[in-house]
């Protein structure tokens, strides 16, 4: 696994830190925004941010007063290429199972 | 044809696909525990699937084995708890990476109309091997590289 896969994974692993990404899908919000929205420290939260934004899952931008933070779409497709991956292999194994299935009731049909 | 389901939540340690076939129940899990039929759907187009065991009894074990065609192979082994019919509860272990041992569900549900709904839930010892064993499409049967 690449080592971009693991940061990727290791951050969405933390709940909190996807229920950022879930409000962050509203739209930009600032670290001070986000600290009202969840039942923990402001220093938690920025926290939560530096691991989000070292696995390439939000960035900031600068402000006059604040950081603002926005979702990064490619980092979250970079978790869900692995798991499409998985899905492709299983749904052409469940594919060829059917045919042999449906080859097997044709035959004995007849 | 029906699609298949994938349900994979960041931070846990299973990964479940569902796929319904039109067909009843027990066709779909006689020819699922086939072990003349299996070659024939369980392995990706570009290897050649044997079947070195396969007895599908709780207590029974099973291994595969993966020939591609430059001669590389990948063999895949475990044990069967349950297998009555409706459900088939057994380990999965890659031999490339050995201890690795995932615990693998096969649920054949009959869903009315003759038609069965199979649900297969594999769960890793932790949310990180799971992560980097699918990443790397170490329980596919294709090995990616």
């Amino acid at each position: 696994m690449s080592d971009q896969l693991s940061t990727t994974f290791a951050a969405l692993a933390d709940p909190t830190r996807r229920a950022i990404l879930v409000r962050l899908t509203a739209g930009e919000a600032t670290p001070r925004e986000l600290a009202g929205q969840f039942p923990i420290s402001f220093q938690a939260i920025s926290k939560h941010l530096k691991v989000l934004e070292n696995a390439g899952l939000i960035s900031r931008r600068r402000d006059a007063q604040s950081r603002p933070c926005r979702l990064e779409e490619a980092g979250l497709a970079v978790a869900a290429e692995w798991i499409e991956g998985h899905r492709r292999v299983w749904q052409d194994r469940y594919d060829r199972l059917d045919r042999k299935i449906r080859e097997i009731q044709e035959r004995e049909r007849s | 044809m029906t699609e298949t389901k994938i349900v994979a939540t960041p931070g846990s340690q299973d990964v479940a696909l569902t796929r319904i076939f039109d067909a009843p129940r027990e066709l779909v899990y006689r020819v699922y525990t086939d072990p003349e039929l299996l070659p024939d759907w369980w392995g990706p187009d570009q290897y050649t699937t044997t079947v070195d065991r396969m007895d599908v009894r709780d207590g029974g074990s099973w291994r595969f084995i993966q020939r591609g065609a430059d001669g590389t192979e990948h063999a895949f082994h475990g044990v069967y708890h349950t297998a009555d019919g409706e459900r088939i509860v057994q380990t999965f272990e890659y031999e490339g990476a050995p201890g690795h041992v995932m615990l693998e569900t096969t649920v054949f549900a009959d869903i009315g109309g003759g038609r069965t709904k199979v649900t297969n839930t594999s769960v890793f010892q932790s949310p990180a091997e799971r992560d980097a064993t699918l990443a790397t499409g170490m329980t596919d049967g294709a090995v990616r590289s």
